[in-house]
C-alpha cells in the first residue's frame, strides 16, 4: 500500500517527511510498547501507536520503521518533527484511534506483522 | 580499524540514542549490509538506554574492525545483582518514568543477545556494568 493511500484511508496529515515518497508499505504493527518495536525483524512497515515523544522517533530510526502513525490527535513535538525530517521518517497524525485505523488499514490489504 | 568514544548522561533520555544514531550513519557510510546495521544499531540503542534509564552517567565504545564491530559499554550505575535474571524476558527494574516512555519491558538484554554473535556482562553491585559484544558484519 502506497503512502498516499494509507494518508487518504486514515484521513492523516503529514507532520514530517516526504509524502510523495513512493515507498510501498505491506505490513503495519500497532504498538506503544518501544521495547516491542525494537524486537521487529521486518523493513518497510508502518508503525501505528499513540505514544508521541523522541524516544519514538529514535525507536523506529534505529528500528528501520519509515512511516508512523500518530493516532488519536496525538501530536508530533517540535522535537519529534526535525528528527523525522532528519532521518526521512515520515510522521503522520490521524483523528482515527489506534483501533479503527488499524482495522481499516487492514481491511484494505495491509498484512500483521505477527 | 575506526575507534568512536560516546558520553552517555544518566536519566537524560533527550540524548538517548544519539551514539547509536551516529554509529548508524558511520556503518551506511561503510557500505555494512542493512540487516547488519540494524543488528548492530538495535543493540547498541538498547544497551545506550541501559544506561540512561539506570545509571548516572557511562561511556560507549565502537570499534569497527575490518570483519565486525566491538562495542563496549561502561557504566557507573547500581550494577545488577543477578544476570541470570537480567538476560530472562521480562524481568524489568525500570521505573515508572521508563515505563510510560515506552521502554522498561524486560526485553533489553534478551534483545542484545538475540542480535550479538558474542556478549559480555560482567557487574559489580553498588559499582556498575560493562556490557561489550561483538557482531560480524
Amino acid at each position: 500500500m502506497k503512502i498516499s493511500e494509507i494518508i487518504k484511508l486514515t484521513e492523516a496529515r503529514v507532520v514530517a517527511g516526504d509524502s510523495k515518497n513512493q515507498l510501498v508499505i505491506e505490513r503495519a504493527f500497532s504498538s506503544d510498547l518501544m521495547s516491542d518495536v525494537l524486537t521487529l525483524d521486518d523493513h518497510h512497515i508502518i508503525l501505528i501507536t499513540g505514544l508521541a515523544n523522541v524516544q519514538l522517533i529514535r525507536t523506529v530510526e534505529v528500528a528501520d520503521v519509515p512511516v508512523v502513525l500518530l493516532c488519536r490527535n496525538k501530536k508530533a513535538t517540535p522535537d519529534m518533527i526535525e528528527l523525522a525530517n532528519e532521518n526521512a521518517i515520515v510522521l503522520l497524525e490521524t483523528p482515527f484511534s489506534i483501533f479503527r485505523v488499524s482495522g481499516i488499514l487492514y481491511q484494505n490489504g495491509l498484512k500483521p506483522l505477527y | 580499524m575506526l575507534k568512536l568514544e560516546f558520553n552517555i548522561i544518566g536519566g537524560d533520555f533527550n540524548q538517548a540514542g544519539k551514539a547509536s544514531s551516529k554509529i548508524k550513519k558511520k556503518l551506511k557510510q561503510l557500505e555494512i549490509e542493512p540487516a547488519t546495521i540494524k543488528r548492530i544499531v538495535v543493540a547498541t540503542y538498547e544497551a545506550e538506554l541501559n544506561v540512561v534509564a539506570h545509571a548516572s552517567s557511562g561511556k560507549l565504545i565502537a570499534i569497527f574492525e575490518s570483519d565486525h564491530i566491538q562495542i563496549t559499554i561502561i557504566d557507573c550505575g547500581p550494577g545488577i545483582e543477578n544476570i541470570d535474571r537480567a538476560m530472562e524476558a521480562g524481568f524489568s527494574t525500570a521505573s515508572k518514568k521508563v515505563r510510560e516512555m515506552g521502554f522498561g519491558a524486560g526485553m533489553g538484554l534478551p534483545n542484545i543477545k538475540k542480535n550479538t554473535d558474542e556478549l559480555k556482562i560482567e557487574s559489580e553491585v553498588g559499582k556498575g556494568s560493562t556490557i561489550s559484544f561483538k557482531i560480524f558484519y
